[in-house]
């Protein structure tokens, strides 16, 4: 019996393996491949810098760039700013969960309620947060309060509505089941619905937060003395540029890390769940 | 044509009478089930079959309560069914476990509305854990079973604070063949053990005239009962009655009962 061709599976090429439709990668490759275009991205621009094909008023290099960082940091006005933009963001990222979590519960659960609050709330989701800039002034003075208003105005809409999705995705069966097994609307909303709706609720927490981040210059545009945001705004009077990259920057780090943290505590307090990987 | 699948003898556990359900699906008048008339009898066991869009679900869930006749009456034990209720347990093709829950935690739900001592509970839990076979598995989570194991989690919760009937919504449906056998031996076994009224829906045929003492097979649009068989089968039954001559001859009667069903719902262009 001969046998010409070899039965052995051909070796497949490493690289070849990344490029499978749907397959999984190893972790330290996907987590690697994270670095490779915002190094790629730096490279471009301090290249574009360093050789002097842009003026510096209009892209100021990574040096100086990381340079005004550290002006910041040194001078106390970075941890200031920092310190500040973060209380109002958690404030009014946290006001804005504790109206929309019942009121999304409710909306999930209750047409009428969802029939009351539905078209009110798609439509002031459309309204640009900006525009009402003027109003919030009139109304919440020219403190705190008001960036606060700018900032739940910016995020609860959208989650008042993502929580009401998250409680209408989960099985019908396990409400049934609970029914079956004698336990009041009541109970069965707090017991069953909600547990069972909390991974979901957790992700439009991670999802919104991000958005409330995105609102923050919008919130420090008028009438503030300190923050990340108002310090790009003050930059654009003078210029500088590299101000305002250097906060730009920076937000969109604090941004990650809220939501590698949201991430991390998510997989952790749902173990059990099988949405979370 | 309408048959009845009224008993004469005595009262029985389930009466459904004259029961008929209609939806309105965007302002049209849809009738599910024109008119059942069906009797159950104690720890009878009985497969309902038919196409799908029959109303065999929607006939299950009314007599378990989650949904109500536009005409008609269910009764159990001679009282009109009004709701859910302690008596009649469920179990859902979903496995609808609550995932946060451990295996033990999830049928000790069920209990919580029970009257039993703690000391009872305790050992029903632990009764009903080792009856449907997940003994050392109490403290796993539902994310970590296969879906036999969590189907029988859901056994065992709808049994464990003893209801009189066990409803199941094609509980076997989204498992694999050789799963779904053992699943039916096992479902046996408890039934046995335990004595309780099961009603069964399934579109699987074999698996409905293997496990009852009853088939009834439903005709689709609008439902309504078209075949009530007794299957005179021995038991304790074990896979060896697949086999069996008068199990073939009874297969035989029940797909073609629902072959013409299929076809008259393909002529109407409902399939």
């Amino acid at each position: 019996m001969s046998a010409p061709q070899s039965r052995q599976p051909r070796p497949r090429k490493k690289s070849a393996s990344l490029f499978q439709l749907r397959q999984d990668i190893p972790d330290r490759v996907f987590f690697a491949a994270g670095f490779v275009i915002p190094a790629a991205l730096l490279l471009i621009w301090w290249l574009v810098a360093s050789l002097g094909l842009v003026k510096p008023l209009f892209l100021p290099g990574p040096l100086s760039v990381i340079g005004e960082g550290w002006r910041q940091l040194t001078e106390g006005i970075l941890f200031e700013d920092a310190s500040v933009s973060i209380y109002r963001i958690v404030v009014g990222w946290a006001v804005a969960t504790i109206v929309a979590v019942p009121v999304g519960i409710l909306m999930g659960n209750y047409r009428l309620v969802e029939g009351l609050f539905e078209p009110l709330i798609s439509t002031a989701r459309y309204m640009p947060v900006v525009a009402l800039i003027p109003l919030s002034i009139l109304w919440a003075g020219i403190g705190d309060g008001q960036k606060i208003l700018i900032l739940f105005l910016g995020t609860f809409f959208q989650q008042a509505l993502m929580i009401m999705d998250n409680v209408k995705n989960i099985d019908i069966n396990l409400i049934r089941a609970g029914q079956t097994l004698g336990f009041t609307n009541n109970e069965i909303l707090r017991r069953i619905i909600l547990p069972a709706a909390l991974p979901g609720i957790w992700d439009t927490f991670r999802i919104t937060i991000g958005w409330t981040w995105t609102y923050l210059v919008v919130a420090e545009l008028v009438a503030a003395n300190s923050g990340l945001g108002r310090r790009i705004m003050d930059a654009q009077r003078y210029l500088s540029t590299d101000t305002i990259l250097f906060g730009t920057l920076f937000i969109g780090l604090l941004g990650l890390l809220t939501d590698y943290l949201f991430k991390r505590a998510g997989k952790s307090l749902f173990k059990w769940s099988s949405q979370t990987r | 044509m309408n048959t009845t699948a009224k008993t004469a003898g005595p009262p029985p556990t389930i009466s459904v009478d004259g029961v008929g359900r209609n939806f309105t699906v965007s302002g049209q008048t849809l009738v599910a089930i024109e008119k059942i008339d069906l009797d159950i009898q104690q720890n009878e066991f009985v497969s309902i079959v038919g196409t799908s869009g029959c109303g065999k679900s929607t006939l299950l869930n009314m007599i378990g309560g989650l949904d109500e006749p536009t005409s008609g009456e269910i009764r159990i034990d001679g009282v009109p069914v009004d709701g859910p209720g302690r008596d009649r347990g469920f179990v859902f093709q979903t496995y609808s476990l609550f995932e946060w829950m451990t295996v033990e935690g999830n049928i000790r739900f069920a209990l919580e509305k029970s009257t039993f001592a703690r000391a009872e509970k305790d050992e029903l839990v632990r009764h009903f854990i080792h009856a449907v076979g997940l003994s050392g598995f109490e403290k796993a989570y539902p994310k970590q079973l296969s879906g036999g194991m969590k189907q029988r989690v859901a056994i065992a919760r709808a049994l464990v604070y003893k209801p009189s009937i066990l409803l199941m919504d094609e509980p076997f449906g989204a498992l694999d063949a050789q799963t779904r056998g053992m699943m039916q031996e096992l479902l046996l076994k408890i039934w046995e053990d335990h004595k309780v009224t099961v009603v069964f829906i399934t579109h699987d045929v074999d698996e409905a005239i293997f496990l009852a003492d009853r088939v009834i097979v439903l005709a689709s649009r609008p439902g309504r009962i078209k075949k009530d068989m007794r299957i005179d089968l021995d038991r304790p039954r074990s896979y060896e009655v697949l086999t069996d001559p008068k199990f073939a001859a009874y297969k035989r009667e029940v797909l073609t009962d629902i072959r013409e069903e299929t076809l008259k719902a393909l002529g109407a262009g409902q399939a």
